[in-house]
């Protein structure tokens, strides 16, 4: 059971963190970069799941992946199944629940890179696209490595969103809290006990893993090539 | 300012003492709708406050044990309350069978399939695929769905299909919004104003499920028990039991 719950949960954690990373940087990117006048309005849409309780994020997922929206609809024609208490639902609730945590630390460093490195590379007759791969990219690492730890944590720890949508499947989308909570409500508590301990341990060795790196300044010194 | 405000604090509290006393209720899920009624015609009647809280039984169990203020405890099934009088967390002498709760097969209105035809064989149909049901672990309502699958020999044919919600209200939730396909869910959630014109549904025969006495009790720690009596009391009245009756619970014929 613990086993079970938690190979789901590193999985959907792996699968969260990966697609964060692709969709994450050029997003990051754009909002360290952009000068569009609307742009706080995106940054404020990205910054939501750290302010919405996890439940109406899930509820509005549950309810925004139902055969009564478009969405649901259409993704109903094309697997012939619904996307709440799938992996499938739960990867995407997580997607947007860890989105800022992801975003935030890589557009942060990406805006902290000296811009007279970007006018120099500009001058020196390189592409946006090239000056992105070899200068922001590398002094901006810090943070895409922090945003993909923090989200990989992020989705580790979640709740609510799982709750609204997961339905609570043994092996397709039950994770490691909804099984703690489960545990905890049927009065197994040395059980809950133990799959508690094993959840802790592994996101303490994380998070210390993750500032033990940068106190040691590890991140600074990888270069790119 | 500093003379000002424990006046303002002396107010309050007088006027909480002159508006009569404030119970908080823990309640069962699927009593959401009756119990509120309930409430505020009782508070109209008394000028008494009803504070109501809802949740799985098992959750609100937790609480209790763990020190939950709580004045009265409203269980979907008696043996709850029954657990928190042998820990002496509730009295023993209040310990009410105040309704006797009923199963039904639910389909959103979208559905093509008619529950009163098709009855429990529904949830075979290839397109039923996900059937919503309460946690069994925790929720009674789960464990009286669980004894029907059991009853109609279906089990072990729907394992596959389902899915729990974390009490009734989340399971009804689930086949409401269409995730699901067919729910088990209490008739008073099938009957309430919330859910009554968005789905059909079938009442489960009363002897497929083993029966789920509703049982309520009076918290050992309660400050305001006279109130939490006489609320008791007013569940128990005629004119309580035609709500509740009204809300889709059968009344217990002995109290």
């Amino acid at each position: 059971m613990i086993v079970q719950a938690l190979t789901l949960t590193l999985r959907l954690a792996v699968m969260v963190s990966a697609i964060l990373l692709v969709i994450g940087v050029p997003l990051a990117y754009w909002l360290a970069f952009s000068r569009r006048r609307w742009k706080f309005l995106v940054e404020a849409v990205v910054s939501l799941p750290i302010v919405l309780p996890p439940t109406v994020l899930g509820f509005y997922v549950l309810v925004a992946v139902g055969p009564l929206s478009p969405v649901g609809r259409w993704y109903q024609a094309l697997t012939g199944h619904t996307l709440a208490f799938t992996f499938e639902g739960l990867v995407i609730g997580s997607v947007l629940y860890s989105l800022p945590f992801a975003v935030q630390p890589m557009a942060t460093s990406f805006a902290a890179v000296d811009r007279t490195l970007l006018d120099a590379s500009a001058l020196l007759g390189a592409s946006g696209w090239r000056t992105f791969w070899r200068i922001v990219l590398p002094l901006g690492l810090p943070g895409v490595l922090t945003g993909l730890v923090l989200s990989f944590a992020h989705t580790l720890g979640e709740f609510g969103v799982v709750l609204m949508i997961g339905g609570n499947i043994p092996g397709a989308t039950q994770t490691v809290s909804i099984l703690i909570y489960d545990q905890v409500q049927a009065l197994d508590y040395a059980t809950a006990n133990r799959t508690a301990l094993i959840l802790l341990v592994l996101c303490f060795t994380m998070l210390a893993i993750l500032y033990g790196l940068r106190r040691r300044g590890t991140w600074n010194v990888w270069e790119w090539r | 300012m500093r003379t000002i405000l424990p006046l303002l604090l002396l107010t309050t509290i007088l006027c909480s003492v002159a508006h009569g006393q404030d119970i908080t209720v823990a309640a069962a899920s699927d009593l959401n709708y009756a119990l509120k009624d309930l409430a505020s015609r009782f508070e109209k009647k008394t000028g008494d406050k009803i504070t109501l809280s809802f949740g799985s039984s098992g959750n609100l169990y937790s609480q209790i044990q763990g020190g939950a203020p709580y004045d009265l405890f409203f269980s979907a099934d008696i043996a709850y309350p029954q657990k928190l009088a042998a820990a002496g967390l509730v009295e023993s002498s209040s310990l009410r069978t105040y309704a006797i709760g009923h199963l039904v097969l639910w389909v959103p209105s979208g559905s093509s399939f008619d529950p009163q035809k098709l009855k429990m064989d529904l949830l075979l149909q290839p397109a039923v695929q996900r059937i919503a049901i309460a946690n069994p672990a925790h929720a009674p309502y789960g464990r009286t769905a669980i004894g029907a699958l059991e009853h109609f020999a279906l089990k072990d044919k729907v394992a596959g299909k389902l899915v729990f919600g974390e009490n009734v209200s989340q399971a009804a939730q689930f086949v409401q919004s269409g995730n699901a396909q067919a729910g088990l869910i209490p008739l008073s959630l099938a009957v309430s104003p919330a859910m009554k014109d968005s789905g059909r549904y079938w009442e489960l025969p009363a002897d497929s499920y083993p029966e789920l006495q509703q049982g309520v009790a009076l918290l050992s720690a309660s400050k305001y028990k006279p109130a939490a009596k006489a609320f008791v009391e007013y569940v128990l009245s005629a004119e309580g039991t035609a709500v509740l009756e009204q809300y889709g619970f059968r009344v217990p014929q002995s109290k």
